[in-house]
């Protein structure tokens, strides 16, 4: 089985190759069904802000072994205009309305370890991980 | 046969010759057999692996030892982790427990060493560089195969927990369309998301438009799990049902207040039977309307 | 990829038959929207059933489908959304208030027809 796997981002069909990916390593990892969606629904979030917020970047997707546990590590860089204020992106803003938020702390609650990097013309990485029971 | 194309990793920490360990490894590998067998000989003495046959302990002994002495010449230790997966998950079955594994994996470490001992004890300097060589890298499998083993028992422990939890909250199906879910004892994080999981793949499979989550019997829960509950009954209505709580506590109540929850919007009853009175209730309109199901 | 849009009674009925991208959620949109009014259509269902995930962008897009339809004078029933992807959606805080969904397209129709059954004895 492949351990790692990079998938650009540049327009709205990577975002469901990068999910489909995601899913594919997650099953090979027998995850739980539902831990799959999550994990392609967070993929999703990530690769969608990377087209919205800074136009290409790539998803790198890849299996992490910790502490005799098996997981899953994905990691979305850009190097796009950067979060200016990360902790408010990371605020709840969502309401079902359409609230413009970056899709970060959605991500986040699929997710159990979360990471993001940011510097204001620089680019952003966020890391995120889930691990198997 | 001792291949010198890249020098022990283990070996190299310690900075000496890998020439040493390449030799050390060759007389381990021309010793085979006798190693082997003196191996099994004392595991049997120990009375250790009990569970498996004699043949059944040659034939896992040869491995180990084969890929004993592989570790010690390439220093590699994530093949020595994978084998040491691989070896649990064969024996964890058949019942052999931890200080079985570290015991024969010692054994093994005191049956080459001796044979060490007895091949270089004309040199003192000599053997000192020898046991230099492999003192560290031998202990360094030991505690690699001790840990896999370990980590290897308390998936599997983990793995049977879920399946117990799962078998104690089944989904009934009472009559057409209702369901009910009858919870019981504590709810952590883990059992709430499994709890999830069964009662929207129920809501699906009994196309229910009703479900009767009982909490009698859970005496209280922290915010998170309060929370999932919530998430229940929303993600319950996603799939057109609604979802009746019953048996909920004042404590239970309370947390829900806590986190935000209106319970007046929250569909709840005093108990199990109220609760399935209710369901009768709503699934006597043919259709469900969209403002029953209240999202908190 | 082009989602069928077929017509039933006075109701329209789309249903999703692969992965959707960004692009193709809102030609759907607004597909549906319009032939909502060319066809004044009292019902859309839009059948996710073989959805296996939906993320923000598409919760969204669904949202505001089934506002824009209501201000056609129609009324909008998701149905299908699968019990991974709900688990998913209310844990991203997106719950589709406000708009109706049912479990398949059966339960789908029978809760348009109890509305307008409703109606038109009025």
């Amino acid at each position: 089985m492949e351990t790692e796997r990079r998938i650009r981002i540049t327009k709205d069909t990577d975002i469901v190759a990068a999910r489909e990916e995601g899913r594919t390593f997650g099953a090979a990892l027998r995850f739980p069904s539902s831990d799959l969606t999550f994990l392609s629904v967070a993929i999703s979030e990530l690769a969608r802000n990377i087209l919205t917020y800074a136009g290409s970047g790539e998803i790198a997707i890849s299996v992490e072994r910790r502490n005799g546990r098996t997981g899953l590590s994905v990691v979305a860089r850009d190097e796009g205009p950067g979060i200016d204020d990360i902790h408010l992106a990371m605020q709840d803003g969502y309401s079902t309305s359409g609230s413009l938020g970056l899709g970060l702390p959605g991500a986040r609650r699929l997710m159990d370890d979360f990471d993001i990097w940011s510097e204001p013309g620089k680019g952003t990485v966020v890391t995120m991980r889930k691990w198997t029971r | 046969m001792a291949s010198r194309a890249t020098p022990s990793k283990i070996g190299h920490a310690i900075g000496h010759a890998p020439d040493v360990l390449s030799e050390l490894v060759s007389h381990l590998r021309e010793h085979r057999t006798q190693l082997r067998e003196e191996w099994v000989r004392r595991i049997t003495e120990s009375r250790l692996l009990t569970a498996m046959s004699k043949e059944e302990i040659f034939a896992e002994a040869t491995s180990v030892f084969d890929n004993y002495v592989e570790v010690l010449e390439t220093g590699s230790v994530e093949a020595l982790q994978a084998y040491a997966r691989n070896l649990s998950e064969r024996i964890i079955p058949r019942g052999v427990d931890t200080p079985e594994v570290l015991g024969i994996v010692l054994l093994l470490r005191d049956v080459l060493a001796r044979s060490l001992f007895e091949k270089y004890q004309a040199d003192f300097g000599l053997l000192n560089r020898v046991l230099d060589a492999y003192e560290p890298a031998a202990n360094r499998i030991a505690t690699t195969v001790a840990v896999g083993f370990v980590q290897e028992r308390e998936r599997v422990i983990r793995q049977q927990q879920e399946a117990i939890r799962e078998l104690s909250t089944p989904v009934l199906q009472v009559r057409e369309r209702l369901l009910i879910l009858p919870i019981i004892g504590i709810v952590d994080s883990e059992r709430a998301r499994q709890l999830t999981e069964q009662l929207l793949r129920g809501v699906r499979s009994n196309r229910a438009k009703v479900v009767v989550m009982d909490i009698t019997g859970v005496p209280s829960v922290d915010k998170t799990v309060a929370n999932h509950f919530v998430q229940t009954v929303e993600a319950a209505r996603l799939l057109g049902a609604t979802v009746i709580v019953t048996g909920l506590s004042p404590e239970i109540a309370g947390t829900l207040v806590t986190i935000g929850v209106d319970l007046s919007k929250m569909n709840t009853v005093g108990d199990l039977q109220g609760g399935i009175e209710e369901a009768e209730r709503l699934l006597g309109y043919r259709v469900r309307s969209a403002e029953l199901g209240k999202d908190a | 990829m082009h989602v069928p849009i077929l017509k039933q009674g006075g109701y329209l009925i789309a249903s999703i038959q692969s992965s959707l991208t960004d692009s193709d959620l809102l030609q759907l949109r607004d597909n549906l929207v319009e032939q909502v009014g060319k066809f004044r259509a009292q019902g859309v269902i839009v059948d996710v059933t073989v959805l296996d995930v939906m993320d923000s962008f598409a919760v969204r897009t669904l949202s505001t489908l089934a506002h824009m339809v209501t201000l056609r004078g129609a009324e909008t029933v998701i149905v299908g959304i699968q019990p991974d992807v709900a688990f998913a959606m209310v844990r991203l805080g997106l719950t589709l208030m406000g708009v109706t969904t049912a479990l398949d397209l059966e339960e789908g129709l029978a809760y348009l027809k109890g509305r307008h059954d409703g109606r038109n004895e009025a």
